[in-house]
C-alpha cells in the first residue's frame, strides 16, 4: 500500500509540472488522475487497490458521525427526564481487536456511541470495561459494537 | 445580505448549524450540573461538547464560505481534533477517577471493574 501511495502523489506531482501550474487545485486533479490510472493498471502493481481500504475508511467515519449525533439525542433525552430514573453500571466487554490502534480506535468509537463510556483497558487487553447510562436499555448497543465497529475496523486496519 | 435567495437559504442552514451546535453545548452543561456521579457527568461532558462544537464550526466554515469565500482549513482540522481528543479525554479522567476510588452512584446496578480489579490486587499480594 505505502508504494501506491508514493506513486499517487508522484504523478500528481508529475501532473503539477506538466500544467506548469504549481497551486493546491492541480495537484488534486493530478491525485485523482493519479487514482484513476492505479485503478487502470491495478494488476500491474503489487497489492491490492487502496482505494478500496480508503472506502472503508470513509464509511467507518460516516459511521462515527451518525453514531455521534445518535448518542446526542439520548443524551438529551436523560438531560431533560425530570425524574432520573436510570440504572448506570459498569460492564466488561471482551474484544477481538490486538494492535494499540484498534484498540484506540474501539475505544473511540464506544465514547461516542449511544449510552456508553469506555472506562479502563484491562492489562492483558482482552477487555473492555464500559460504563453505561442504562444497562436494560444498552444490550442493542453491545451487539452494535460487537458486529458492526469491530468488523469494520477490523476491515480498515487488516 | 445580497438579496438572492440562494443567500436566504444558506444564511437559514448556517443558523441551524450554529443553534443546534449552541443548543448541544447549553444541553451538555445541564447535564453536568444534573447528573448523579462523574462517570454519568462525562457522559454529558464528552458527547455533547463534541457535536456541539463541531456544529458551531461547521456554522463558521459556511458563513465563511458564503459570505467571504475563504475555505477555512483551520475550522476543518478543529474538528478533526475535538473529535479525536474529547473521547480520550473522557477515558482517561474515568479512569482516573475509578482508579482513585470516586464511588459510582449508589442507584447503580452492575460493577465488573470492581471484581476484575479485586482479583488483580490479589495476585499482586501473591507476588510479593
Amino acid at each position: 500500500m505505502p508504494l501506491q501511495i508514493v506513486l499517487n502523489i508522484i504523478i500528481a506531482i508529475m501532473w503539477m509540472f506538466l500544467s506548469e501550474s504549481y497551486t493546491f487545485t492541480s495537484f488534486l486533479v493530478g491525485y485523482i488522475l493519479g487514482i484513476i490510472l492505479l485503478f487502470l493498471l491495478r494488476r500491474f502493481v503489487p497489492d491490492s487497490f487502496y482505494m478500496k481500504r480508503t472506502w472503508k475508511f470513509v464509511q467507518l467515519i460516516l459511521l462515527f458521525v451518525r453514531e455521534l449525533v445518535l448518542s446526542n439525542l439520548d443524551i438529551l433525552k436523560y438531560v431533560y427526564k425530570p425524574k432520573q430514573d436510570m440504572q448506570p453500571g459498569i460492564f466488561a466487554l471482551p474484544i477481538d481487536v490486538k494492535t494499540n490502534f484498534e484498540i484506540t480506535l474501539l475505544a473511540n468509537l464506544i465514547t461516542l456511541t449511544p449510552g456508553t463510556l469506555s472506562v479502563v483497558v484491562s492489562e492483558n487487553h482482552t477487555k473492555i470495561y464500559i460504563h453505561a447510562m442504562d444497562i436494560p436499555d444498552v444490550q442493542e448497543t453491545i451487539n452494535d459494537i460487537k458486529n458492526s465497529f469491530e468488523k469494520q475496523i477490523m476491515e480498515v486496519t487488516r | 445580505m445580497s438579496g438572492t435567495w440562494i443567500n436566504f437559504i444558506f444564511d437559514i442552514v448556517i443558523c441551524l448549524f450554529l443553534l443546534s451546535g449552541a443548543f448541544f453545548l447549553v444541553s451538555g452543561s445541564i447535564g453536568i450540573l444534573r447528573f448523579p456521579d462523574v462517570y454519568t457527568r462525562l457522559h454529558a461532558a464528552t458527547k455533547s461538547s463534541t457535536l456541539g462544537v463541531a456544529g458551531i464550526m461547521i456554522g463558521a466554515f459556511l458563513f465563511l464560505y458564503v459570505e467571504n469565500g475563504i475555505v477555512s482549513g483551520k475550522l476543518l482540522l478543529g474538528i478533526f481534533f475535538v473529535l479525536l481528543t474529547a473521547p480520550v479525554s473522557g477515558h482517561m479522567i474515568s479512569r482516573a477517577a475509578y482508579r482513585a476510588g470516586v464511588p459510582l452512584w449508589e442507584k447503580s446496578v452492575q460493577d465488573d471493574y470492581a471484581e476484575a480489579l479485586e482479583k488483580e490486587k490479589k495476585h499482586q499480594a501473591q507476588d510479593s
